[in-house]
């Protein structure tokens, strides 16, 4: 299948969930179902670094709050700006951050990435609560409108809509670098860099570009949640909770292909949100860590991979 | 004497004190990843780990916290050579260190932190003993022995495993290790064996470097997160593997910390150690001792 | 005419240890140089500095009559330069043809002349594994080749990248008498359309029956650059390999 059936077929999928979502009309489902979609968008973007060139992320948090507080900046200097604009901005703004980490850290080893990444949340979340204007330590409120525009009903039937057009965008985005030559020059330099290199592969570009599509996306993930929360202060923007379920969902799913980011978001946020109701929000968040150990020491190829290696 | 002056002084000397310290956060990753190249970020859940042993042995059982870490100190060693036991098998041994290692121990650290939430909460906790509160006066310098005394525990453990190292049977071994494995396979040794014991350590340290932090400062589950980039960028700084390097990249970032905090304000101190971690990776990837 | 590589003054150190020490050595268009030392005299350190893959210290490296010194080691591949690594680095999560995929996609194609496109890849990449006699792994991961079959792999990427200077490095070693001549006919054939070679080799049965000329590494020198019969018979190559 090319990119735009894929695309279209994803359209149709995503169509067919807001179209029950608007049906069934009820508020909480819009609220956990964002949550789930906001996952996929953040493991697929991990994905792209993570899983297709071996570059381990664990600065979602910083990507992810940068763009949440690109929109705060943004709704405080011009508070009427749609949000799909504040989303490409908050994208552009991670990307650019992505770019430079990436361009001091990746002509080195692997490690010196994943650890500068570490690094960074800490120190953008130390420039968010020393900034006065958003809100520093005391946080940000913001106003969410009671209507939505252009469809009507609630507003967090916007915010999931919204969502779910990134999420095409995403996944659309993932398949076609895995089809790609880009993808190959990925699937390269996960393997051995040395020779990529030699195979005339430009292995840092080709990291730079997976680095800024990732933060990017990770950044527009982002720009909606002061929206959703409506009260964004730096510890729950820079929460671990984000970091710890985007890279553990694509590893228990599996890293290989799109469809790992989806089945993990899916079941591991579905089990978390059935946990939070049913036991308790504390023990929710420690299933994705241990979900995560689990699944790289017993199955490191992931749910996807252990279905095609049964069916090999 | 000038104020400012006075005030400097002051940031200096608990500067340096405070990186003393750090010597202590940072030696078991100098040698998990200096050593044995086992990228664990997830020592700093460790050390919370070891803070939270010292302050229910002390609440509890009123016992000294500094002593609580020394008893922990084989727990602790068990512990890690079992960490160290599930990593080789799930990824060392299937050459697959970088995305599912680095992985394995986020997740690590992020049970850590949870579960250290679950039981104890997040409000902040501290320890009492006798040395907590009063100071040394030297003339125009206060050495206030909540930070002098973890100074000189942290210098003793330096110290001593550095000893270890450099003049017992197996310290030898594991420079050798960190070394070349092969020439230490030929020599008929066990490298897993020996990086067994070498995690083991490493994480042992762990237990005192808590103790040592909750005498210092209150403590909350999450603040672990914050010696990440701190612990990682001494280690890169003094140059991996190397003790000396180590403790003087302590030191170093503990002054331009405690001068940052003292004229910037504290909130700003966490960043610090990303510029320097940023600036080494990208100027001088080998550390200030390194070629 | 200028030579095709130009190698002048040429040093590589490893910390305190001197792995190549002042080489010179020019090599012509066309031309099928044999490469020898004893193990550790330097031969794959060389490759390494020639193509990027190492950084060397001193001396300079000119390929077509340009300075290579700065270039990363992909450049070099686009520039036509290729080698094959004599402790093979397939590509492990990629099947046997997607490995040569990837010099097809970011080395032919990236020079803009002639590059090819979804089948004609595919077809280059079946042509070029039935070259090395891999037709039939051509979905297999490498995983599951032995050595020996790895090191046929890596020559047939190294043939994917369409260069021309080629560096076979060890590509023979282990291999049986009939596979032996397949390779040496393979390398005949690649340099008849006008492909230079240089070849590095232990088996001397090979290296002699390829070779036009015989350059020998010894310790990090050059001690002897010759015609094959003559350099055999010099002295000190005698004396390097056989002991005093
Ligand atoms: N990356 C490296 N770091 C340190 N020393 C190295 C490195 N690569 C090679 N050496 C050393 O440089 C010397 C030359 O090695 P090289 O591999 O070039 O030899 P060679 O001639 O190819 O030998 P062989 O015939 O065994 O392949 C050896 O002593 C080797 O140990
Ligand atoms: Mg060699």
């Amino acid at each position: 299948m090319g990119s735009v059936p894929f695309a279209l077929a994803l359209v149709c999928v995503a169509a067919a969930l807001f179209a029950v979502g608007r049906w069934l009309n009820i508020s909480y489902a819009f609220f956990a179902a964002y949550v789930v979609v906001q996952y996929i968008v953040l493991g697929t973007a991990w994905n792209i670094l993570g899983g297709y060139t071996g570059y381990v992320n664990f600065g979602i948090t910083a990507f992810f709050a940068l763009g949440a507080y690109s929109s705060v900046v943004l709704y405080k200097l011009v508070p009427s700006l749609p949000l799909p604009i504040m989303m490409v901005v908050g994208g552009i703004v991670a990307g650019l951050v992505g770019l430079g980490t990436g361009y001091l850290t990746l002509r080195l080893r692997g490690v010196f990435f994943s650890i500068a990444t570490l690094a960074l949340a800490v120190v953008v979340q130390t420039l968010i609560t020393n900034w006065d204007f958003v809100g520093g330590a005391r946080g940000a409120y913001v106003l969410r409108p009671r209507v939505a525009p252009l469809i009507g009903g609630d507003y967090i039937q916007y915010l999931f809509l919204l969502m779910l057009g990134l999420c095409v965008i995403a996944l659309t985005t993932a398949r076609a670098i895995e089809h790609s030559a880009l993808g190959y020059g990925f699937a390269a330099i996960r393997d051995d860099e040395g020779a990529a290199e030699a195979s005339g592969v430009p292995t840092l570009r080709l990291k730079l570009i997976a680095t800024v599509l990732s933060g990017g996306f990770m950044g527009m993930a982002g720009a909606p949640l002061p929206y959703y929360v409506t009260y964004l202060d730096p510890s729950s923007g820079f929460s671990l909770n984000y970091a710890v379920n985007a890279i553990a969902m694509p590893l228990i799913g599996g890293t290989s292909s799109w469809l790992g980011p989806v089945v993990g978001a899916v079941l591991v946020g579905g089990l978390q949100e059935y946990i939070r109701v049913t036991i308790s929000s504390a023990v929710n968040v420690l299933v994705a860590g241990v979900l995560l150990v689990v699944f790289v020491v017993l199955a490191p190829e992931g749910i996807v991979g252990l279905f095609r290696r049964r069916r090999r | 004497m000038d104020a400012s002056l006075d005030l400097l002084l002051n940031a200096v000397i608990s500067g340096l004190l405070l990186g003393g310290f750090y010597a202590a956060v940072s030696i078991g990753v100098a040698i998990s990843f200096g050593m044995l190249d086992i990228v664990n970020i997830a020592h700093p859940g460790f050390i919370l780990l070891g803070s939270y042993v010292a302050y229910f042995a002390n609440t509890v059982l009123g016992m000294d916290p500094i002593l609580a870490a020394v008893i922990a100190l084989p727990a602790f060693y068990a512990l890690g050579a079992l960490v160290y036991q599930i990593y080789y098998i799930a990824f060392e041994r299937r050459q697959d260190q970088s995305l599912g290692g680095l992985s394995f121990f986020f997740g690590l650290l992020f049970i850590t932190e949870v579960g250290l939430v679950l039981i104890f909460g997040v409000d902040y906790r501290l320890v009492q003993a006798r040395y907590i509160g009063p100071s040394l006066n030297l003339g125009w310098v206060e050495l206030p022995l909540r930070l002098f005394v973890p100074f000189l525990v942290s210098m003793v453990m330096v110290v001593g495993l550095q000893l270890f190292l450099s003049r017992s049977f197996l310290g030898r071994a594991i420079e050798a290790v960190a070394q070349d494995q092969l020439a230490l396979r030929l020599m008929a040794a066990n490298p897993t064996r020996i990086k067994r014991v070498a995690f083991g350590l490493s994480f042992a340290t762990a237990a005192i470097a808590g103790a040592i932090l909750i005498i210092i400062q209150p403590v909350e589950p999450s603040i672990g997160r914050e010696y990440i980039g701190r612990v990682f960028a001494i280690c890169v700084l003094g140059g991996l593997g190397s003790f000396s390097g180590m403790v003087i990249a302590a030191v170093t970032l503990g002054v331009v910390e405690s001068l940052t905090a003292t004229f910037f304000g504290p909130s700003w101190a966490p960043a610090v150690s990303f510029g320097v971690l940023l600036v080494t990776l990208a100027v001088r990837p080998s550390g200030i001792l390194g070629r | 005419m200028t030579p095709l590589l130009q190698i002048s003054g040429l040093g590589k150190r490893f910390g305190g240890f001197t792995a190549l020490q002042a080489i010179d050595l020019d090599v012509q268009e066309g031309e099928r140089l044999g490469l020898i030392g004893p193990n550790g005299s330097g031969k794959s350190t060389l490759v390494n500095c020639i193509c990027g893959t190492l950084r060397h210290d001193l001396g300079s490296v000119r390929f077509g009559g340009k300075p290579l010194d700065g270039l990363a080691a992909h450049q070099r591949t686009r520039g036509g330069l290729a080698r094959s690594f004599q402790l093979p680095r397939p590509f492990g999560t990629l099947s046997l043809a997607e490995n040569l995929r990837i010099p097809i996609l970011y080395a032919v194609n990236a020079r803009g002349e002639g590059g090819l496109a979804g089948p004609a890849i595919d077809a280059r990449c079946r042509d070029l594994l039935a070259e090395v006699g891999l037709a039939d792994k051509a979905h297999r991961l490498p995983r599951d080749l032995t050595q020996i079959e790895m090191r046929k792999l890596e020559l047939a990427r190294a043939m994917a990248a369409q260069p021309k200077l080629l560096f076979a490095d060890e590509v023979m070693a282990g291999l049986s008498h009939a596979e032996i001549d397949e390779i040496i006919a393979l390398l005949f054939r690649l340099n008849g359309q006008g492909v230079t070679v240089i070849m590095i080799e232990h088996i001397m049965r090979a290296v002699m029956q390829f070779s036009q000329r015989l350059a020998v590494l010894v310790a990090g020198r050059k001690i002897a650059d010759g015609k094959p019969a003559d350099v055999v018979r010099d002295a000190e190559v005698v004396r390097a390999y056989l002991g005093e």
